[in-house]
Parts: C-alpha cells; structure tokens; sequence
C-alpha cells in the first residue's frame, strides 16, 4: 500500500480517537477537523481529488467553521471540561467499543482476505464526477437540491421576524 | 523542464521577500497618497525599514497571556502564513513554472482560502478576551459569506475556459482576456478577495477603533508578525489570482518574458489594493453583509447563469 495513503490514514484515525476522548470541546472540534483533513489526503490518494477539495470546502472549511462558531458564542470554558470528566465514565465506553471492535474486525478481515490494493487505481477528473452527477443520478441530484431547498425555507419561517415599524424603544408600548 | 525544488524555493523566496517588501511598499505609497514623505531615512529610499521592522519583531517580547489557551494560541498565527503560501502552490507564474499542475486548480485556491478563516476564528477565540472574540466571530461571518461568491464568481471563468486548471484558463485568454466578457464577475472577486484578505475597506475583524486590534489584540512579537506577513501574502495571492483568472496571466507583448509581465500585472493590482486602503472608510458590519447576501450574491449567481447560457448558445450554434 502507498505510504501517503497509511499516513494519512493513520492520522485520520487517532484524530478522531482524540475528538471522542478530548474533555475540551474546542480541542475535540480541532481534531476533528484535523481529520476531516486527513480524510481529504486518503480520497486524494486513492484517484477523486475532486471529492478531495469538496470535503476540505465544505466540511473542513463551512461546516466545521460554523460549528466552532457557535461554540466559541456559547463561551464552553473550563467549567464544561470538568462536567464532561465527570460524565465520561469508563462504563460508557463498552456499548460503542464492542460496535467499534466488530466494525474493526470487518475491516481486518476484507483487509486479509483481498491482499493486493484495489488494482489499478484510476483518477476521477472533476468533468467526469460533473457529467455523471447531470447524467445518470440527474435525480439524485434534483432530490438534494429540494430537500434543501425546504431546507432553506424552514430557517427562513424559524428566523424570520416580525416587522418593526416603530422604533425599537417604542415597540413595548405598542403592545401593551 | 525546471527541477520542481527549485521552482518550489524560487517561489517561496520570492514571496516572502515580497512580503516584506510591502510593508515598505504600502507606507511609502500610503504617504505619497497622503502628501507626506513616509519612512525614508533608513537606507536608500527608506527601504531598510523592513529589516529595522523585522529585527524590532524578534526583540519585542514573546508574551501568551497566562488566560489564554496555550496550544492554539500559537498555532492560530501558522495557519494564516501555511494556507496562504499553500494557495500559491497552483499559481502558473510563466509557461512551465507551476509547483504543482493540478486539474483541480481553482478549487484548491478555494480550499485553501477556506482553511485561512481558521486563523482568524482560534487566533481570537484562543486569546480569551472580549474584543479578540468580538473581531473572531466577525472575522468567521464575512469570510464564509464572502467565500460563497467568491466561487460562484470564479466558475464563470470556468464556464468560459472549460477547465479548472490555471495554466489552461491562462492559455484559454489568448485571444481576448477575460476580463472582457467576465467584468461583473471580475469586480464581484476583486470586492470578495478585499473580504478574504480582510484588507481595509473590509477589515472589519481587526477595526482598530472600535474593536482595539480585533481578533490579533493580544499577540505580541513574531506571532503578530505571521499575521502581519499572511495578510500581506494574500494581497499578493489574491491580486495573483486576479490576475491568472480575468488579466492573461503571463500573456503579453514578446519583447519581455512572461513571467516580467506576470510580475508587471500583479504588481499593478497590490497597489490597487493599498490604494483602496488609502482611499475608502470602513463600513459598518451589518452593511457589510447585507451587500454580500443582498447584492452580490444575486449578482454573482445571474453572472454565471448568463455566461453558461450564452455558452450553450454559442456551442449549438
């Protein structure tokens, strides 16, 4: 296998170990971005450098971004970090650990089975994500864009608000 | 065919002597547009006020404030300087002379410029205090909403050039730039890559007088010195890009090598940029983005339905 690939691979992983285990939750979102990051370098090595640069645009640099955001506003200090000490207790981890260790031994095993790397890798060039995206999955496609689309909507309808005609200090009165 | 190492050290010495050399740039031209003289005693010109800058950076003290959270207040500055100088990596500075020529091109300038907001975002957050988180939270609202348009209003280029890689876009303007039938999507860039770089008219994150010194009012020494350096090596990637995208790039008259006239054209748009920061007030934040949402969104949006119609057109002709 391509060192770029194990590398990268590997910092995936334990990167994303840190997010789940980090008690700060502005180090756990770091690290998660770090991952996303390293996710982008194995999709690079493995031919779609398209989808690639889509995960660092969208996830790593909008989602990620907006998320931090937020959590920077709600001001997570030292406080929660203690709280999530305490909340994290070794009984916690065995439900998902078993999860992890069957997922972990599917993976092996597919590993194992298939020796060689997936033969003749082969470099997915953006017109080609673009001409099957407008061809074949023309629905798909037409899907996501309504969902959304109501997506859009629903924000709109929650956030909007009611129309001020008045000064600000004169709108209590008004309502009285 | 040049050795890539070399491409990749010529470029990287180039830059950051650029860098450097704006600072002197931007006073000597700021004054002159000022009627003053601006820093000339050091030197020929003034011009050994970068290296009297620079050697005043190192001695000033290297303080992290005891409040603020260690790890990513030091790494915040590197991430401004490594996504910025990451972004020239698919700049074609003359026929040949491209560190790495991806079929991605754009795209990647796009990601990279995404990356930069982390600076501003942990920078502010890390310091720990109200007016750095104030110009952070700033900071994170104009870049992603200006990072929004600042795509669309490169897939007109695209659109026109049918590729994504720059050295094709480049050689896809030889016969007329693209500036030409791409001016609304032109200015549309050059007013998101002011936003981007968080320059003057836009620098509403750092805003001295209301906000102290914004996302970067606790940094001291070198590391106020990366942020220095990164903003003024996105002036010189974004007047780049500019020029790659909507001025020819290396195109130009033959009785001077390309790559004189990609330094020429690039040169031309940084000062531009310090003209604006010379000329134009700062407006106010909510104005700010409502001109994004309400203004240049549409804009950007109607400019590459029309070219892409006009394409298509053009083709079933």
């Amino acid at each position: 296998m391509d060192i770029t690939f194990i590398i990268a691979a590997f910092i995936a992983v334990l990167a994303t170990l840190r997010v789940i285990t980090c008690y700060h939750i502005m180090h756990a979102l770091l690290y998660l971005v770090v991952s996303l990051l390293a996710v982008a370098v194995v999709l690079f090595t493995y031919g779609a450098p398209f989808m690639a640069v889509l995960e660092i645009i969208i996830y790593a640099g909008a989602i990620m971004v907006l998320i931090i955001f937020f959590v920077m506003m709600l001001n997570l200090g030292l406080e929660t970090a203690e709280n999530e000490k305490a909340w994290l207790r070794p009984r916690i981890w065995i439900v998902p650990g078993v999860f992890c260790f069957v997922l972990l031994a599917e993976l092996l095993y597919l590993i194992l089975q298939n020796k060689q790397p997936a033969a003749g890798i082969q470099i997915v060039p953006p017109k080609q994500v673009g001409m099957a995206l407008f061809g074949p999955y023309l629905i798909a496609v037409e899907l996501t864009g309504i969902l959304l689309m109501a997506g859009i909507v629903g924000a709109y309808h929650l956030g909007r608000q009611h129309k001020k005609t008045l000064h600000r200090f004169l709108e209590n009165n008004l309502d009285t | 065919m040049i050795n890539a190492w070399w491409i990749i050290g010529g470029v990287l010495f180039a830059l950051l002597n650029t860098a450097a050399g704006l600072i002197w740039l931007e006073r000597r031209m700021l004054a002159l547009w000022q009627d003053r003289y601006g820093p000339n005693r050091a030197g020929p010109f003034g011009l050994f006020i970068v290296l009297a800058d620079t050697l005043k950076l190192f001695f000033k003290e290297d303080w992290i404030p005891p409040f603020a959270d260690k790890v990513v207040f030091v790494f915040a500055p590197a991430v401004v300087v490594a996504s910025v100088l990451m972004s020239f990596v698919i700049i074609p500075f003359a026929p040949g002379i491209v560190v790495a020529d991806m079929n991605i091109g754009v795209l990647f300038f796009l990601a990279m410029s995404s990356l930069g907001v982390y600076s501003i975002v942990l920078g502010g957050w890390a310091s720990n205090n109200k007016y750095s988180l104030l110009g952070a939270m700033r900071g994170a609202s104009q870049m992603i909403s200006y990072e929004v348009f600042m795509g669309l209003s490169l897939m007109g280029v695209v659109v026109l050039s049918d590729s994504f890689n720059l050295q094709k876009i480049v050689e896809a303007q030889r016969t007329v730039w693209f500036v030409v039938p791409q001016l609304l999507g032109f200015l549309i860039f050059m007013v998101a890559g002011i936003a981007e770089t968080h320059r003057l008219p836009f620098d509403i994150p750092e805003a001295e007088s209301e906000l102290v010194a914004g996302y970067h009012a606790e940094y001291s020494g070198m590391k106020f010195g990366m942020f220095f350096i990164g903003e003024y090596l996105g002036i010189t990637l974004i007047s780049a890009m500019v020029v790659t995208l909507y001025f020819g790039g290396w195109l130009g008259p033959t009785f001077l090598p390309p790559i004189i006239w990609f330094v020429i054209k690039t040169f031309l748009f940084i000062s531009l940029f310090i003209l604006l920061r010379a000329s134009m007030p700062r407006p106010r934040y909510d104005q700010l983005m409502e001109y994004g949402w309400k203004v240049l969104f549409p804009l950007s949006l109607l400019n590459l339905l029309v070219t892409a119609a006009i394409k298509l057109w053009l083709i079933s002709e």
